[in-house]
């Protein structure tokens, strides 16, 4: 008899919520009952709200069992769970989740699937078929493909990545650089990791692939150090492509050279700003650079360098092997193709949703997330990190689309969606806007670096009502003029957050709003 | 706005070519491609308001104040980083503007301290200028928020403070270092609100890397960087531009004035040698000039060991005609001479060498650089036609490849060293040939692609080696050198530099070095576009000096690197106005301008417009008046800034040859080591009381002006056209200017100089002739002066001093940073606080093998006398070689060094002394001797 594949993930959502004890306690009962268990430690499905998500594969079939702990493996043996037997947590075959097959996954269809660390699982997956298709088609055809395909950065730009890559493709140079961004630190957001950490050869593929394009050999993928899982992947990864010609020199004879080193960043949040983080990766400090000139034509080390988003690289590999046509087709007016959109917050089912653009955000919320995890009634939702405007419940039929997003005073940004219910304080949230900005400010600019502060402290006077005619004013003026003046988005967009919550929510600023509670 | 302040255009002139049109606020303008909105405005004359952005900085768009609008783009883009596109409309001026501009100043004013009217700045704040420009008439935030008011004054360094709670962030004193000094030295440390900045990881100035150019003062904005001069005297009221008078990068300064009192010396940001740059000596250190110790009245006396009488100048001058004249009636009209001094002005040596050639009616007339680049002299003269370096400063910014010999140009040309430094950090690369790893091998994103570091005296087979793999490999600029060298002399340099003893294996025992270091870095310069070579004292010091400049000169012709920008043969000159002097005619076989005293033609021009017969005979050099001295027959000597006793080599014989003269005449600041040996005393000018002219090693010839009258009532050209006239030669100027037209008239390569010329054009390099109406930046352009390049070969002469069991080691010396030469000037300076004494440097092996202690006396010995001093034990120099510096008279680094001198000019042999070293106690006999002289012989006796 086979033995019997039981795969628990690997994945820092799953693990933060016992998913390695759980794979311990498998493999002990497994042993002390005699079955013959093969674990397998798969990435994430995305569905962070039913890990772990443990799955026996049953004839080709994978049953999932939702939210496992310790405590209940004992009675998944004993329930029959290796041949799929019936039990409270059984939720049925993996592929016929709601939550899942009604998604749109075209970047993260080899998520939860396979093994991450297993080159011959992704190969087995399509794995390399954009990269070999690439070659076989040649650099001007991957260029014709991502600008057809109409896919805009993911990281929160949205600029179009086919005109990136056009761009650096044409520009002259003795050396030119492919820079992944994976420094993830928008609030509410992990698809970067969970792509990172269940297809880490994916994100491997498409650097490679936009190495060959443009006409690099070197890639650095710049990592935030809060996630230490996605760093031992991909360490692991990049290896297992060096060792098997998928990275290094002369890539499966193809006579194309590319490598790729990992970067750690230190923590700061400014260092996602694409211009900190070229200072940084060269050694620096991260402050943000001025433009132009673009990094696109003066990057890294000032050769033309491309920075792509973990999403926006992943997103190719598809568009080559499945076509541009396809992938335009999908999503409305300039926002082409899918966004992973991550529910988060006061949220009953949070996860990382593939959706085409489109979608409204009531449907995500209500129809994904199944409202708040609190069971109040939502009262304003943060989407795109925390310099994203909090859209107020009225707003919610809004489609996410990145121009119909920047009509009311909002924006996608990474396409984390933060919720809150009817208990949360506005003024608190506005002031955070402040605070997060001070504490992450490069310090270059005066008006983020200063600015930030005194808009701390001029929410704190409005909210215990000193002279709050004139303080509420001058916070008006102030978002003017830190969005008018400053440096990079940073501080330009700390105002959009505090503007929502002056256009929705300003009775939350009266002095009793505090006491209320 | 402060009188003195200099215009600053916002950001650098645009190195792109062409114009565009845009409009300025409605008007069109013609600017210049590539520019900033910035620049172009202010060069239209538009004011566009600022405070990070300064034209020796690259942009860095953090202050935001120079926000503007365009037509046709969304936002406010920051007008010091948006280049202008032509049919650009610009607006710089709207209400949006206005008070976007106002509110991010009411930021800045939200934590700065308000007291303008006590600040150091007042008056002279970019701060406060623009905080008025903008119109900020309120805080709204109030002053109870967060804030730096408490900040911490580091005033550790001192010249000049930092006063945090002032900073306003703008990141100019961090870029300044980085960019325009190049010693990294500064950072900001925390991020946002936090940041602020520090010296080094939390260290204040003094500890850091800082090495107190100035330029953080320079860029500051605020009061945050500032001289304590200007703390403690407050805002100058009117400024004067004028050269500065230490080393011979000859950078200009405004001398920044209250009264006539200097308050400030900041750099000239169109002074050609330094843009607008300084280092340590010249932007702080100048307040010698009013130390206590510097003698104000004339003094005699008859004996040496009787103290100093004070006299009036015409007592003084008439002693010393009376005594000159005495001794000339005695002795013989060969038995005086004089020496004219590289820290004086042009016009003050021509002086001096006329005096002796047509007042003491001889030719013994030497100069001190007799004793640094005369061989420089000697040998680009032989191989290329002119005494000179070739190329400007500027030209390194051409260069791909920079061959560095014997020279630190961080510690003795600092302010040359760090444009060198901008252009590695561009990508030329470096080969350093240096017994000691000098700070350019490896310093912060520098870092030379080969040290060649040799054994001290190994110069000549090393230069040998590189050439010999030159040609060997083929890399010889085969068509340059049939159309411009002189090809006989080619074919036999080829034929004895192809001799086995050249080739980099046999060398590479000679010196002491690796065989394959020497064939890379070969080919790497071999292989320059533009190879450039730069020279010091290492190279000139030595008994084959000349021989290695000319191996030099001949690697620069065989690899065609000599003609244009990016190329030459670069001596860096020590003194200010080393290049000038030997100009002049300092030296006893030439007359100003190079041109040999024997020559009948020549000679007759000088003589006809002096009025007197001129000695056709060469006369004396520095080291046959010593020998000559002691042989009785040299007994008087009128001395202008020089301190022979301390500077010259093997100081017991330098001490008897004086000791036998009968007047020894010292025209000087202060009462130096040769004054102890002196007659007659006469109190010399700063350069803040001079007028005249510097040139510098660029052959540049920049203005000196005077800020104040001479201190001690006569200019000093005067003090010698007296001591002319006393002795009955009647010389009869009455400007300095006339002098420089003298020159003019008689020298034709400074036929078009003149005082009224420089004032209009700023300064020109020599020649400056009807050929050359603006100057002569780059020499040699389409044939050399000479015509055809000579090569000449360069068989290797080791040295007469050599090391044996008794005298293991080699000695070597050289310069720090903060002392300049003997120390006259510097160490009556607070540049003591970083270089108090000279130490030795010792290898650690070495060191180890002797039970020697780094901090701990030991003695330095020699065949020609000992010392004492302190050690350190490092890396930076090789096993077998020790080094030290000569800037502390008591030190008497010179007791050790031998009479050894070039073979060509006598240029001694300062770089290579063999020595022992062993642990001491006390200082040495000779330094006990001095002590006790020093209190003897400086005695002055109290006025009655």
């Amino acid at each position: 008899m086979a033995r019997t594949r039981v795969y628990v993930p690997r994945e820092t959502a799953a693990v933060s919520m016992g998913a390695d004890e759980v794979a311990l306690e498998i493999a002990r009962v497994n042993k002390a009952s005699g079955s013959d268990v093969e674990l397998i430690r798969n990435g994430s499905w995305g569905a962070s709200w039913l890990e772990p998500l443990v799955e026996v594969e049953v004839n080709g079939v994978r049953i999932a069992y939702g939210n496992i702990a310790v405590d209940d493996v004992q009675g998944l043996f004993d329930a029959g769970f290796l041949s799929g037997g019936e039990h409270d947590k059984r939720l049925g075959p993996v592929n016929e989740i709601d939550y899942l097959i009604s998604q749109d996954r075209w970047t993260f269809w080899r998520c939860g699937l396979i093994n991450p660390l297993s080159i011959d699982d992704f190969i087995a997956h399509q794995g390399f078929k954009a990269l070999e298709k690439s070659f076989a088609d040649g650099a001007e055809a991957v260029l014709q493909a991502v600008a057809d395909s109409g896919l805009r950065g993911r990281g929160g730009a949205g600029f179009p990545t086919g005109i990136k890559w056009r761009t650096v493709a044409n520009a002259e140079a003795d050396q030119k650089y492919i820079t992944c961004n994976a420094d993830e630190g928008d609030s509410g957001t992990f698809s970067d990791r969970i792509l990172m950490e269940s297809d880490p050869f994916g994100l491997i593929e498409s650097m490679a692939i936009a190495g060959f394009a443009v006409g690099a050999t070197k890639g650095y993928i710049y990592l935030r150090s809060e996630y230490p899982l996605a760093h031992k992947v991909l360490l692991r990864a990049i290896t297992a492509a060096r060792e098997s010609g998928w990275l290094g020199e002369n890539i499966q004879g193809s006579g194309f050279d590319f490598d790729i080193d990992l970067h750690l960043g230190a923590g700061s949040y400014v260092c996602g700003e694409e211009t900190a983080m070229l200072e940084s990766l060269e050694g620096k400090k991260g402050i943000v650079r001025y433009k132009p000139p673009l990094p696109a034509l003066e990057g890294l080390f000032g050769k033309p360098t491309i920075v792509n988003n973990v999403v926006s690289l992943a997103s190719v590999p598809n568009i080559i092997n499945l076509g541009a046509e396809r992938y335009a087709g999908m999503g409305v007016n300039r926002s082409k193709g899918t966004l992973a959109f991550q529910l988060a917050g006061n949220v009953k089912r949070g996860g990382l949703v593939e959706k085409s653009f489109g979608v409204t955000l009531r449907e995500l919320i209500e129809e994904y997330g199944g409202g708040t995890a609190s069971g109040r009634p939502v009262k304003a939702v943060q989407v795109g990190g925390p310099l994203g405007a909090y859209i107020p419940e009225e707003e919610l039929d809004v489609a996410l689309d990145y121009e119909a997003f920047i009509e009311i005073g909002a924006m996608i940004g990474h396409g984390g969606i933060v919720v809150f219910d009817d208990t949360a304080n506005m003024a608190q949230l506005a002031r955070f806007a402040m605070e997060f900005c001070a504490i992450e400010s490069c310090g270059k600019c005066t008006p983020c670096r200063i600015g930030s502060t005194r808009g701390m402290e001029t929410i704190d006077k409005i909210i215990n009502g000193q002279e709050r005619e004139e303080n509420y004013d001058l916070l008006v003026e102030l978002c003017d003029t830190m969005e008018g003046a400053s440096l990079c988005a940073m501080g330009g967009m700390t105002p959009y957050p505090v503007r929502s919550v002056l256009k929705y929510f300003a009775e939350d600023f009266a002095p009793s709003a505090g006491a209320q509670r | 706005m402060n009188k003195t302040r200099q215009r600053d255009l916002g950001t650098p002139v645009s190195t792109a070519s062409g114009t565009v049109r845009v409009e300025i606020d409605g008007l069109p303008a013609t600017v210049k491609a590539g520019s900033t909105i910035m620049r172009a405005a202010r060069e239209s004359g538009v004011d566009i308001p600022k405070l990070c952005a300064t034209d020796s900085l690259k942009p860095f768009g953090s202050c935001r104040m120079c926000v503007v609008e365009v037509e046709g783009r969304k936002g406010y883009p920051a007008s010091c980083h948006t280049p202008v596109e032509d049919g650009m409309q610009i607006r710089t001026q709207t209400d949006a503007l206005a008070k976007l501009r106002r509110n991010v100043m009411e930021l800045y004013i939200s934590d700065h301290p308000l007291d303008c009217l006590t600040c150091s700045a007042n008056g002279d704040c970019e701060l406060q200028d623009m905080a008025g420009a903008v119109g900020l008439r309120d805080v709204r935030y109030g002053f109870d928020g967060a804030n730096h008011l408490d900040a911490p004054v580091d005033a550790s360094n001192p010249y000049f403070q930092f006063d945090a709670s002032k900073c306003i962030v703008c990141s100019r004193c961090v870029r300044a270092c980085d960019e325009v000094q190049g010693t990294f030295a500064l950072t900001i440390q925390g991020r946002g609100f936090e940041s602020k900045v520090s010296a080094g990881i939390g260290e204040d100035f003094l500890d850091s890397e800082c090495v107190s150019c100035g330029a953080c003062v320079q860029a500051c904005p605020t009061a945050t960087l500032m001289e304590k001069s200007i703390v403690d005297h407050g805002m100058p009221d009117h400024k004067v531009i004028t050269t500065c008078a230490y080393c011979g990068v000859g950078c200009s300064f405004q001398a920044e004035m209250k009264g006539d009192q200097v308050v400030r010396m900041t750099p000239w940001k169109d002074g050609e040698a330094n843009h607008g740059h300084s280092c340590v000596k010249g932007r702080f250190a100048w307040g010698y000039a009013s130390h206590r110790d510097r003698i104000m009245k004339p003094m005699i006396r008859d004996n040496t060991d009787d103290p100093w009488r004070e006299v009036e100048w015409d007592e003084a001058i008439q002693y010393t005609a009376k005594r000159f004249l005495e001794i000339q009636e005695q002795y013989g009209r060969k038995s005086i001479g004089g020496i004219t001094s590289s820290r004086t002005t042009n016009e003050e040596v021509y002086v001096v060498q006329k005096l002796v050639r047509a007042g003491f009616k001889n030719n013994n007339v030497d100069t001190c650089a007799r004793v640094c680049h005369s061989p420089t002299g000697y040998g680009l003269k032989t191989t290329l036609g002119t005494s000179a370096g070739t190329q400007p400063f500027d030209s390194v910014m051409d260069t791909d490849v920079i061959l560095l010999i014997g020279a630190n140009p961080t510690a003795a040309h600092p302010v040359f060293a760090s444009q060198m430094k901008r252009r590695l950090r561009e990508g030329a690369k470096l080969i350093v040939v240096d017994p000691r790893k000098i700070g350019l091998v490896r310093s912060p994103h520098i870092e030379a692609e080969h040290h060649v570091t040799l054994s001290p005296g190994t110069n000549v087979p090393v230069i040998n080696a590189l050439a010999h793999t030159i040609v060997k490999e083929g890399l010889v600029d085969e068509q340059y050198v049939k159309e411009r060298c002189d090809l006989e002399s080619f074919e036999a340099w080829k034929d004895m530099i192809l001799k086995p003893e050249n080739s980099p294996e046999e060398v590479a025992k000679v010196a002491g070095v690796d065989a394959q270091t020497l064939i890379d870095a070969a080919r790497l310069f071999g292989s320059a576009n533009n190879g450039s070579i730069y020279y010091g004292l290492g190279v000139t010091e030595h008994s084959q000096g000349s021989t290695m400049v000319m191996g030099m000169a001949n690697l620069a012709m065989a690899t065609g690197n000599i003609g244009r920008s990016g190329v030459g043969v670069n001596p860096l000159r020590g003194q200010n106005n080393v290049q000038g002097a030997c100009d002049m005619g300092s030296f006893p076989h030439e007359l100003a301008g190079y041109r040999h005293i024997s020559g009948e033609e020549v000679r007759t021009e000088f003589e006809n417009h002096w009025g007197v017969t001129i000695d056709p005979e060469p006369g004396y050099r520095i080291p046959n008046m010593f020998d000559a001295a002691c042989a009785g027959e040299y007994k008087g000597m009128y001395i202008q800034g020089e301190d022979l006793a301390q500077s010259d080599p093997n100081t017991h014989h330098v001490e008897a040859a004086f000791s036998s003269m009968e007047c020894v005449v010292v025209q000087d600041l202060f009462l130096n080591e040769t004054a102890k040996f002196a007659h007659v005393f006469l109190p010399g000018t700063s350069f803040l009381e001079k007028d005249g002219t510097f040139i510098n090693a660029e052959r540049r010839i920049n203005r000196v002006r005077p800020v104040m009258p001479p201190q001690q009532g006569k200019d000093e050209w005067r003090i010698t056209q007296e001591i002319a006239q006393a002795m009955g030669y009647n010389m009869n100027y009455s400007s300095a200017a006339e002098i420089m037209d003298e020159v003019a008239e008689l020298t034709p390569t400074f036929r078009n100089v003149s005082f009224k010329f420089l004032d209009e054009v700023g300064s020109v390099q020599w020649p400056c002739n009807d050929d050359a109406p603006m100057g002569t930046p780059v020499m040699h352009i389409d044939q050399f002066v000479r015509g055809k390049g000579l090569f000449v070969e360069t068989d290797y002469e080791p040295t007469e001093e050599r090391t044996n069991r008794k005298f293991p080691l080699l000695l070597t010396t050289g310069r720090i940073l903060s002392q300049y030469n003997v120390g006259a000037q510097t160490r009556r300076t607070e540049n003591n606080t970083w270089y108090p004494e000279d130490i030795l440097e010792v290898h650690p092996a070495d060191a180890e093998m002797r039970g020697i202690q780094d901090g701990k006396l030991v003695s330095l010995a020699s065949r020609k006398g000992d010392i004492t001093l302190r050690a350190k034990i490092t890396e930076r120099v090789k096993p077998g070689v020790v080094y030290t510096t000569f800037h502390n008279p008591e030190t008497g680094a010179n007791v050790i060094t031998t009479e050894y001198s070039d073979w060509a000019t006598n240029c001694p042999e300062y770089k290579v002394t063999a020595v022992q070293i062993a642990p001491a106690e006390h200082r040495s006999a000779w330094q006990e001797a001095f002590a006790e002289r020093a209190k003897k012989q400086g005695r002055i006796a109290e006025t009655t």
